[in-house]
């Protein structure tokens, strides 16, 4: 499979999702414009991915920022991770956030309240 | 006017600002068109002076935060005085006292919008943090983002994030429009 390697901006996150040596990170900041437009081909990457997913997929989450435009694109790939737990797959969810951004994570506690994925939560400092 | 009152006129009126900016720490004041560009020039700006103060670096990520979602608000959601401007445009305001950081944006909107608009900023200051994460969550889930971006979480959001009700005003221009003021209060402690 395709890997996609995105460098970070102000305003996008870095994304690599890389299946052959079972990396999968998006990071940094996520405040987009035109957040479909962004992650488009993220999702259309997941889908598939979905398909023939690795045994074991550790997702990490290490965000600084996003909007809330993100937040709801964010829901959309973990949804789509979900259905791959569903086919009988194990994923987990590394949710970093800074130790002192206790809204990082809570923002993750939400979403593992929505969907049916493990969550790991990770603290790291500057 | 003869010139040389219209200049001195400018003066005092450039004085006057600064000090009534001084007065009331306001570290920025802005009109214009919001759009892109402009949202992640003041966010990097304020983010670069507040990293220069003590303030801790919840607060600073707060009001970065803040800052974000009301100006892309504008850029998503402001209408024009007239039909014949398509600029989204609008003001920002940031100051800070000793208690906390206010952040003050307005917008021109139209009057149809008006009732919906405050229907959800009363629906968001009801709630207290528990609901408020309910219905970030339901709104995530059974939302979609709009064609121009958003996501109908913006206001949530803020609530959510700053632990404050959500002030705002609506002041009737004419027939068509109304003026939007929105100021959202980040505590410092």
């Amino acid at each position: 499979m395709e890997l996609i390697n995105i460098k970070g901006t102000d305003d996008t996150p870095n994304v690599i999702l890389d299946k052959d040596s079972a990396k999968f990170e998006i990071s940094g900041r996520s405040l987009p414009e035109d957040v479909n437009m962004f992650y488009e081909p993220i999702l259309n990457w997941i889908d598939e991915y979905a398909e023939s997913p690795c045994e074991k997929t550790e997702f990490n989450f290490k965000l600084e920022y996003f909007n809330t435009a993100s937040s709801k694109i964010i829901l959309d790939i973990l949804l789509k991770f979900e259905e791959i737990v569903e086919n009988g797959h194990d994923v987990v969810i590394n949710w970093h956030y800074h130790e002192d951004e206790e809204d990082m994570l809570e923002a993750g506690e939400e979403y593992a309240d929505i969907v049916e994925i493990p969550f790991e939560y990770v603290a790291y400092t500057d | 006017m003869d010139k040389k009152n219209e200049n001195q006129g400018f003066l005092d009126f450039a004085y006057q600002m600064y000090k009534s900016m001084k007065t009331n720490e306001i570290n920025l004041v802005y009109e214009g068109e919001v759009t892109q560009e402009i949202t992640k020039t003041f966010t990097s700006l304020t983010e670069k002076s507040l990293a220069k103060t003590e303030e801790s670096n919840t607060v600073q990520r707060k009001v970065f935060n803040v800052m974000v979602e009301c100006l892309q608000n504008i850029s998503k959601h402001a209408d024009s005085l007239t039909d014949e401007e398509d600029d989204r445009r609008g003001i920002v305001m940031v100051s800070h006292g000793e208690e906390s950081y206010n952040i003050i944006t307005g917008n021109v909107i139209k009057n149809e919008k008006v009732e919906d608009l405050k229907k959800n900023l009363e629906q968001v200051n009801s709630l207290d943090k528990k609901g408020l994460s309910d219905l970030y969550k339901q709104q995530m889930r059974d939302g979609k983002i709009s064609e121009k971006g958003g996501a109908g979480l913006g206001f949530i959001d803020i609530a959510k994030k700053t632990g404050s009700k959500l002030g705002y005003q609506f002041k009737e221009l004419n027939n068509e429009v109304s003026f939007f003021i929105l100021t959202s209060t980040i505590k410092r402690t």
